[in-house]
This record gives structure tokens, sequence and C-alpha cells, in this order.
């Protein structure tokens, strides 16, 4: 790519918005690490205070995100870095017309954080969807099951070492055992 | 040859063929032409063209072999039976709704009489209330149906029909009191006959729609309701609850259930003409002093099937305008607006008729 | 605490003092049956004939898009994204291709911008067509649906016009579009809206006062905005419940900053303010396409900018940078910067959001979609318990779920 992109690039990595300055005065130990490349405010936060620093995001009337976008992870396996796992959140906030990206580092052996579906609905089936194609356990969740896959699926797909072309075996036809009773027995 | 008609004579034999020749001749061509041409006007409503296809050689009829192309294709059709029905219930069930759609055409006359001879299968006295019986056999093919299928939208479906079939009999009868009110008489040929006679001269004729507007547009409701056609269709709910009570049915019995419809859709125009439209009398005929018989016999015929088939047609495009009702909506028409008003449509009808007397 | 307490006064019970043990049916609706549109399976319980409990599942048409993104170029997701939604193909495209764009901190020529801003428009009208129609269809208007299909189909054969496709259109590209516009084809175009806004016309004196049809939708799947925004909705359902949030008015990309257009909203959120808002919102797709065509610049429809397509015939031949360009773009395809991006677009019915991580290799590490009606279908249960099982029909049809998108 031409060289005038990467030099903005770089620029634009350094530069602490608004909202992440604000981030970094409320939770000074949290905050790891943050960039706003292409004006895509982010803040990389450890994954004990997760939990409050949504909360804060929510409540506080300087952020005030109302809307929980989206909940997903990146698997990092073959990126060299010392994390496997990167939980990514994206908020966006109606009042201040911001938006805001989390990250949340974990490592493979301990991939589990705290849920944050007490906060947004929103939150609950998109974490069952991390913990279906990840495998990242979400302490605190109401209802934490495989939602995309079926539940005899083994491994988590999305990790990039599950193969794509594996196959697993066909699962036999459940029999619901209440069929024919029309609920009598309940 | 002389012997031959005196058997043909005797009552017994005469009724049974004018059965054989009103259902078969009558009720089963226009119920069956009756799916060709609800698919056909459906389409024209949608701008598409409708089923053309079966043919023999090139010969396609525009869609008149689609009749018999279903019947065969359900007649070869495999006869299922759900696991864990009720076998000998669910094997009867389709017939109860075909019986009780047939039979309402045992009482209307689609002529009037030659002599002694009656264009209609038996005058009974009680006439409408006969129907009313007939309908009410109706609930139980749904009813069975839906509880012998072993499935739950089955079942949804059945008690769907039943609770809307029984409530909406009840109003069905208070809407007709207006007629009995009116004409005088619960039989068939009397209410006939009391339609031709004449208001203001010979100006407007004492036909039902006249005389009780009101009961008019109550007893067609309930007709439709009873008959579970769009928009009073929740029983079948083909959206939520897939078929309802009909769900589980293959083949013949299927196409039973859908006969039964059709031909109850030509039983309750048919049923339209004879009590609001002035049965098979011909308005002003009685001006032509010298008519022949013959001609006059096939101008009735000819007036009646032109009624019965507007009124098909009109329910026809009934359920192709207008969404349909929620089941609990049905039963809240029914009983929160229909009935109160055909309760005011007999004391206004008893007011006027004191009045007048 | 809010859905408790609204699904409470709706059933006219408190938790504690139901006794469901006697009268509750459980059914199973779907995922083969006529309103689950073949791919989705309500575990439902039924009083009588009210909904108690509701549980969706989900994922009858999980195909693995990420999985599979991961696995190719960054150019050959594109094709994927045809069928992500596929009543709308063409927001997909774009939005993914406005996405890479991002990353690689490029725009698109201007005449692209405009020609995608038409065709996603058309695209948003036929999502919106088919939502309505089929939703109205499943209530009994049947008339109406084919009427509705009938204008999909003058638009769709605009799309097949443009793109050579009807749904696996495959027509965006990093940087522009893959054809310009057709000759004739703004002429054709004024020809379908004239048609479509004589069928909207029509539609709306059949279905809109039509008292059946406002007793089946009205009060009927209404959500709160609070719990609107709780569930993470945007889109139609969002703005009916009152909420102007439109990503193409809040986040403007493109060039929807230099057209004029409103933002319908309704007021109580049920499934008749759904009606209502799609409704206007064709209209006003309408408009969008009409000023877009009218402002339409002359120019190039792709980016010149090195390596994001393939040079000229005329450079391949010509010189050595064309042909070396054109080896790598064959052998290596394209390199986006190392970074990641979240682009959000406004899809037919919500915000879809395209988040990919580049480590500048040239395969992607992480493609995203976020899935607008995902979240719509995670709230099935707090519109339908306490409704009646009929109302499931209208609510799953306001919701406009799409399998490709809901299950990827």
């Amino acid at each position: 790519m031409s060289g005038s992109i990467s030099n903005s690039e770089i620029k634009a990595t350094r530069d602490a918005g608004e909202l992440t300055s604000l981030l970094k005065q409320k939770f000074p130990r949290a905050v790891l690490n943050f960039h706003a490349h292409r004006s895509d405010e982010t803040v990389v936060i450890e994954r004990d205070s997760l939990h409050s620093v949504c909360l804060f995001l929510h409540e506080d009337s300087r952020c005030a995100f109302e809307i929980m976008l989206d909940i997903t992870a990146v698997d990092l396996l073959e990126m060299n870095m010392n994390h496997r796992f990167e939980m990514v959140y994206h908020f966006k906030s109606l009042t201040h017309a911001s938006r805001i990206r989390i990250k949340v580092p974990l490592n493979e052996d301990d991939c589990r954080l705290a849920s944050i579906s007490d906060i947004w609905k929103s939150a609950d089936w998109y974490e069952r969807e991390c913990f279906d194609m990840f495998g990242i356990v979400f302490e605190g969740h109401p209802n934490l099951k495989r939602i995309l896959m079926y539940e005899e699926f083994e491994g988590h797909p999305l990790r990039k070492d599950y193969p794509i072309d594996k196959q697993q075996p066909l699962m036999e036809l459940k029999e619901i055992e209440e069929r024919h009773t029309y609920g009598r027995e309940l | 040859m002389d012997f031959l008609l005196e058997i043909i004579m005797t009552p017994a034999i005469l009724a049974c063929l004018k059965i054989a020749v009103i259902i078969l001749l009558f009720a089963m061509p226009l119920g069956t032409l009756l799916t060709l041409m609800e698919r056909k006007w459906s389409a024209m409503i949608q701008d598409r063209v409708g089923p053309n296809r079966a043919n023999i050689g090139k010969f396609t009829g525009n869609g008149l072999l689609h009749i018999a192309a279903d019947g065969l294709k359900s007649i070869f059709k495999e006869d299922t039976i759900p696991k864990g029905a009720n076998g000998f219930l669910y094997l009867i069930a389709p017939f109860f709704g075909l019986i009780a759609a047939v039979a309402i055409f045992a009482i209307i006359p689609i002529a009037g009489p030659i002599g002694n001879f009656t264009f209609q299968v038996t005058d009974v006295n009680p006439g409408l209330l006969f129907i009313f019986a007939i309908t009410s056999l109706n609930v139980y093919g749904a009813v069975l149906a839906g509880t012998s299928s072993n499935s739950k939208f089955a079942l949804l479906g059945g008690t769907r029909a039943s609770a809307q079939m029984i409530s909406y009999e009840v109003f069905m009868g208070l809407a007709l009191m207006g007629i009995f009110m009116v004409y005088g008489t619960t039989r068939v040929s009397g209410i006939v006959n009391g339609q031709n006679e004449y208001w203001f001269g010979n100006l407007v004729p004492m036909w039902g729609i006249f005389t009780q507007p009101l009961g008019f547009i109550l007893f067609f409701t309930a007709l439709v309701a009873e008959t579970k056609r769009a928009p009073f269709d929740a029983p079948e709910g083909e959206s939520e609850i897939v078929a309802g009570y009909f769900l589980e049915y293959s083949g013949m019995r299927w196409s039973a259930f859908m006969l039964a419809e059709y031909v109850s859709l030509v039983g309750v125009a048919a049923l339209m003409t004879t009590l609001f439209f002035g049965g098979y009398h011909v308005p002003w005929l009685h001006l032509w002093e010298n008519a022949p018989q013959w001609i006059v016999t096939i101008l009735q015929i000819l007036k009646f099937t032109f009624f019965t088939v507007v009124f098909c047609w009109f329910q026809i495009q009934l359920r192709w305008t207008v969404p349909k009702f929620r089941f609990d909506q049905t039963m809240g028409l029914g009983w929160k607006k229909l009935l109160p008003l055909s309760l005011v449509n007999i004391i206004v009808t008893a007011l006027v008729i004191l009045t007048l007397a | 605490m809010t859905d408790m307490t609204t699904l409470q006064a709706r059933t006219g019970t408190s938790s504690s003092s139901t006794d469901f043990s006697s009268s509750v049916m459980t059914i199973e609706i779907g995922p083969a049956h006529p309103a689950m549109h073949g791919i989705v399976r309500f575990t439902t319980k039924l009083d009588g004939e009210l909904i108690v409990e509701m549980e969706p599942e989900i994922g009858y048409l999980h195909r693995g898009f990420e999985k599979e993104s991961e696995n190719s170029k960054w150019i050959q997701v594109i094709p994927y994204t045809d069928r992500l939604n596929y009543v709308s193909p063409l927001l997909c495209n774009i939005g993914y291709s406005m996405a890479v764009e991002k990353l690689y901190g490029i725009q698109a020529p201007r005449r692209a911008e405009f020609t995608r801003v038409i065709m996603g428009e058309i695209s948003r009208i036929t999502d919106h067509l088919t939502c309505v129609g089929a939703a109205a269809m499943e209530i009994g208007a049947f008339t109406f649906f084919l009427w509705f299909i009938k204008a999909r189909e003058y638009l769709w054969e605009l799309v097949e016009e443009m793109t050579g496709a009807r749904l696996t259109t495959n027509w965006t590209r990093f940087g522009g579009n893959s054809m310009d516009l057709p000759d004739g084809f703004l002429s054709d175009l004024e020809d379908r809206l004239s048609k479509l806004e004589s069928i909207m016309e029509e539609c709306d004196k059949l279905l809109t006062r039509n008292k059946i049809f406002i007793d089946r939708v009205k009060d009927v799947g209404a959500i709160s905005k609070e719990d609107a925004l709780s569930y993470g909705f945007s889109g139609p359902m969002l703005r009916a419940c009152g909420i102007p949030y439109d990503v193409r008015r809040a986040d403007p990309y493109s060039v929807y900053d230099e057209l004029d257009f409103e933002i319908p909203v309704g007021s109580t959120g049920d499934c008749f303010d759904r009606f209502l808002v799609r409704m206007e919102e064709i209209r006003q797709s309408t408009s969008i396409i009409k000023q877009a065509a009218d402002k339409m610049p002359a120019g190039p429809f792709m980016t010149d900018e090195r390596m994001l397509h393939y040079p000229d015939k005329k450079d391949v031949y010509g010189n050595i940078e064309g042909l070396i360009d054109h080896f790598k773009m064959v052998m290596e395809g394209h390199h986006p910067p190392e970074g990641e991006i979240y682009m959000p677009t406004e899809g037919g019915n919500g915000e879809i959001g395209f988040y990919l991580v580049s480590d500048g290799s040239g395969d992607p590490v992480r493609v995203r979609l976020r899935p607008p009606c995902f979240n719509f279908v995670q709230a099935m249960p707090l519109m339908t318990i306490g409704h009646y099982v009929a109302d499931i029909v209208p609510i799953f049809g306001s919701i406009n779920m799409i399998g490709g998108e809901l299950d990827r």
C-alpha cells in the first residue's frame, strides 16, 4: 500500500480519544492499551475489570452506551501473541453518537471471563455464540449452552486449530419424550 | 312404460332419484368446479395465470383437467394413519363434514313444482331447523379429526373448530328468526313462495334481502364462519397451526375435507339464494301471463344457478381480499357483536310486524 | 425486571400464583412449519391458546460463513456475503466491500458510491417488500403478498440488469464496483420506480386501513424502547419503537450525507408500527434513489489505486509494472494493511456490521458479521409470551428473520 496510508495509521493509533481518556482516568489499572485505528476507538482492558468497565459504560452519563452491538472473539493462534484469544465488544451510544470497542485478552488455559448479560440482554446470545464457536466460558451467564451448533458437537469450530474440513458424525434422531401425550402428565 | 313410470313415481324411489340428480348433477359438479374456479379467480386477482398445465395431448381446457388430475392423484395417494391415532374415528371423520355439506341440498328447491312433482328432495315441515341440525353435525367431523389424529396442531384446530362452530350456530338460528317472522313459516317452500310477492304494486319483490337486510348480513357471516371459510378460517389456521384438524390426512380422505369445504360453499350459496333472493322465483315473471311451463322451469333453474354461482364467487372474492381473523377475534365478533345485533334484529322485526298488522 | 413485569401484566398472572401443572401443552413450532421459514424452532408451551413459555432454537442454516471466510482470500468472501441476506444481497456486498475499504483506508470513486447507494436502496426496498408481503400473507392477505412480489420482480430485473444475477450478485469490489451502470439503466430505473409507486398505492388501499389487518397487528408484539435497546435492536424494529437510529444518518457512510431523506419512526413498537415504518421506508428509499440518479456524477467506477484491482490489459501487455501487478493480483490477491476495523452499514433489517481483522498477510484473520436479526429472534420470547399462538405469525413475520444472516 502507498506510504501515506501507513503514516496516517501510526499517527491515529497514538491519539487517545475522549472516551479512552475517561476510561484511563476511571480505571487506571484496567486499561492495558488503546488505539484508534481508522478512528475506531479501541480500549484493551484486563479481564477481571470487564464487568465494572461495562457497567460504567452503560450507566455513566458521559458514556451512555445503550446498545451492546456485538460480542465476538478472535483466535490469535497464528499471530505470535502471548495470549490466545481476544474478546471484542462493540458498543454504540445514541446519546453521544459514539462508538467504542473494548478488547479483553484471554489465555488459552484459562479462557473464562465475566458475563455482561445482566447489563445488556443482547449479550446473552452473543456470549452463547462465543462459547459455541470459541469455547470461552462466561461466568454468571444464565444459560450457557451451544446456540448455532448442536449439543453433541465436539470442539469449537472457529478456533484456528479446528480443521475446516473436519467432519463430525451425524447424530441419531432424538425422541422427544413427551410426544403423543398432549402434555397430560406435565 | 307406464309400469316403469309408476315405480319411479313412488315417493321413496323418487326421493332417491332426486337426491342422486341434485347431488350428482348440481352440488358435486359445482363443488369440484369451484376448486378450479377458486384457483383461477384468485390467479386473476393476483395477476397470475393459474393452473393450466394438465393436459391430454394438446387439450388443457384452460386448467379444467386439473380437476381430474387432482382427483386421480388423491385416489392413488397413500392413505396414511399416524402412529398413535385412533384408527376408526380417524378413518370416518372426513365423511361427517361431507355428509353434512351434502345434506343441505335435501331441502333446497331448485325450481318451482310442476303439478305434483317438486324439484326438491323433501319439503319437511321444520324446514330450516333441519339445516341447523345438519350443519351442527359438521362439527363432529372437525372434532373427531382433530382429536383422533394424535397431533397437537390437529388438536388445537379441532378445539378451535368446535368452539367456533358451536358459538356461531347460536346466532345463526337467531339471525334467521326474522325470516321466520316475516314469512310466518319455517317451511322452505313457504319462505320461497312468500318471496314471490311484491311491494309497491309490482315494483320490488319481497325478497329476504329487502325484508331482512340485517338478517341477511348476519346469516351470511354466520354461514361463512360455520363452513370455516376465510376470513373465519382460524380452525385451519394454515400459517400457525399448519392445517388444523385435517393436518395428518392424506389422499382421498384429505380430498373429502376439501370437497366438503367446496360443497358446503355451494350449499351456503344455494341457501342464501333460497332464503334471501327469492329462491327459484324469477322476479316479474308473473307479468308474462301465458308463459309455457317448461320455459318457466328452465328460467327458474337458470336464475337459481346464477345466484348460487354469484354467491360462490362472492365467497371466493372475500377469501382472497381480506386477511383472516385471529381465533379469539372470531369468537369476540360472534358473541359480542353479532349476537346482540341478531337480538336487535328480532326485536325490530317484531315491532315492525306488530305495527303493520 | 422490565420484561417480567410486562409479561405478568399481559398474562394477568403473577409467577407465584400461576399453576401450570395441568393445562400446559408443549408444542414444537418449526423447523418444518410454514411460518418459520424452515430454519428456526420455537419450543412453545401453551396454556390453551396463550403462550406461557417459549424458547427459540436457531442454527439450522449454519454454514460456517466466518470459518469459510477465514480460510479464503479477502476477495473470495464477497460471494459468501451474497448468501447472508438472501432478500437483499447487495447490502451485504456493499457492507463488506466498504469494510475492506475502511481497512485499506481508501474510498471508492464518487460514481461508484452513488451507484452503490442506488443499488443498496433497491435492495432495501426488495427486503422490505418481501418482509411486509410475507408477514401479510401469513395472516391471510395472500393477494397483497403476490402484488408485492410482482413489485419486487420489477426491481430484481434491475438488479439483474446491473449485476447479471438476481440473487447471487457478487457485484462490489474493493474500491469500486465490478461493473458500471449499463446503458439505459437510469431510464429503466425511473420506469420501474413509477410502477412500484402505483403498486404501493394499491396495496396501501388494500391493507393499511383494513380493520381485520389492524386488529391482527395492532398492540401485538409490542416492545418498549428500553427493552429494544437492551436487546440491541436496530433498523426498522428499533425505529418502530420510536428511536430514530439509522446508521445512514447516525454514522453517515458512502454519500448518504449528501442525500435528503426522512427517518420514519413509530411510537409503540408493535407489529403495526413496524409495518408502517417499513412501508414509509420504501417510499423514502424511492426518493433516495431518484436523488442519487439525478446527482450521478461522471467518472470512473473503480479506484485507480494499485493492487486493488486487475490492471488494464493494455498495461499488462504493455509495461512491466502492469504485468507484475497482474501476476501478484492473480497469485496473492489483496493485502489489506494490518489492523482491525468495524464498519457499520444499514442493512434491510438493521445494522450490518463487519468486524475485520487483518494481519497484512493477505488472508483474513477474522471476518465477523454482526447479524441484525440475531437480536430480534432472541427477543421473541419477550414479544410473544402472553399473546395467542396465532400472534407468533405476525410477530415473527415483522421481525424479518433471514436465516442466512441469522445462522451464517
